[in-house]
């Protein structure tokens, strides 16, 4: 034991393996204490690995830089992520035919509320221009999301974080209201949290009920498709 | 496995070169999507194209497998809150409270979108 321990922690701290470890470890930990709840709304595996890796990254004075240097890894795999989804749509074509009507006037409505919505309130309160723009492509896959704000030429990043925040909301409300409601078409109620709420809201719909998931995915794919197209005209039509 | 994930991150890449060479306004991954659901409905009327990661549920196993741990892949992302805290510490509560008020609404437009439709559809299927 000749090694300094501070000299490993240097050589450590800026290594990819480090960090990639940490995502790993985090998510795998918040996602079985998840289990253990049963999938409390709570208990969101998303939510509370965030702020578990970004308090540990302040503590020890970790840069974003060098830790997306290992976390990149499993960002990479959004894109392919986004491509699988072709899998349940293929698999559960006759379902999805079968509602291929209300499926299409839930994604013209639904995209265009999520859009026009968080325009019209993010305007309504003040906040900077700049802002408004990253937040409007926030209900689409974070892939491309963040493609959309770079288009716009907007800040990517922060369109990231509206991003896992809506996503997070979603699936932690929508168990809640839909029950409050008193939806019981899983369908429907995948669906929505498709719109709304993207990938985090999918995984919550597999948690809950098979078909809700299968309709959440073809939400999902759907609306990447439908806001790339709307979200320029949007802007166009309604920031100043 | 390989050839199934080669198979995606082909289709991916296809994808990525159709928008860039055409400048579509569309995400790559998203064509991508489009590729691999109309080559698995190809697969169907072909049975030439049945081969390699097409067949035995190879490609469909390595989705489900990607698919398994959707969430996993925002936290990345999702931890970049930490470059943003001079923005959280200024507009973090507007932007909370714009999200989550649009999340709530979207979600209630969209679930009722859906219902009222199937329910016109299957009167308009009962009434003839």
């Amino acid at each position: 034991m000749s090694a300094n321990p501070f000299s490993l922690w240097v050589y450590l701290s800026q290594s990819p393996l480090l960090w990639l470890t940490v995502t790993l470890l985090v998510y795998a930990t918040t996602d079985a204490l998840s289990l253990m709840t049963h999938r409390h709304p709570l208990a969101n595996p998303v939510l509370h690995s965030i702020w578990i890796i970004g308090a540990f990254l302040m503590l020890t004075g970790t840069s974003y830089t060098t830790y997306f240097g290992g976390a990149q890894f499993v960002h990479f795999l959004l894109g392919p992520a986004t491509v699988a989804l072709a899998v349940p749509l293929y698999e559960n074509r006759k379902v999805v035919a079968a509602a291929i009507l209300p499926m299409l006037a839930a994604l013209v409505v639904g995209s265009v509320t999520a859009v026009v919505s968080v325009v019209l309130l993010a305007e309504a309160v003040g906040l900077p221009r700049a802002v408004v723009l990253s937040l409007a492509p926030k209900s689409v896959t974070a892939g491309v999301a963040m493609g959309i704000s770079e288009s716009l030429h907007a800040d990517p990043s922060l369109t990231a974080v509206a991003v896992v925040l809506t996503g997070i909301m979603g699936a932690i409300i929508v168990t809640p209201l839909m029950n409050r409601m008193g939806i019981t078409d899983f369908r429907a109620r995948g669906f929505a949290v498709g719109i709304a709420a993207h990938g985090i809201g999918t995984a919550r719909a597999f948690q809950v009920d098979a078909v809700a998931g299968v309709f959440a995915g073809i939400a999902m794919s759907l609306n990447a498709l439908v806001t790339s197209l709307l979200v320029p005209l949007a802007v166009t039509l309604l920031v100043r | 496995m390989i050839a199934s994930l080669s198979l995606i991150l082909l289709c991916q890449l296809a994808g990525e070169v159709i928008v860039r060479g055409l400048g579509l306004p569309l995400p790559g991954p998203v064509v991508g999507l489009l590729f691999l659901l109309l080559l698995l409905l190809a697969r169907d009327r072909f049975v030439a194209l049945a081969r390699g990661p097409l067949q035995q549920d190879g490609v469909e196993n390595a989705s489900r497998g990607l698919l398994a741990h959707l969430s996993l892949l925002f936290v990345p992302a999702g931890v970049g809150v930490v470059q943003k805290l001079d923005l959280v510490a200024e507009h973090g509560i507007a932007v909370a409270v714009v999200l989550a008020i649009s999340v709530v609404v979207t979600l209630l437009v969209t679930v009722a979108t859906f219902l009222v439709a199937s329910r016109l559809m299957s009167r308009g299927r009962s009434a003839p």
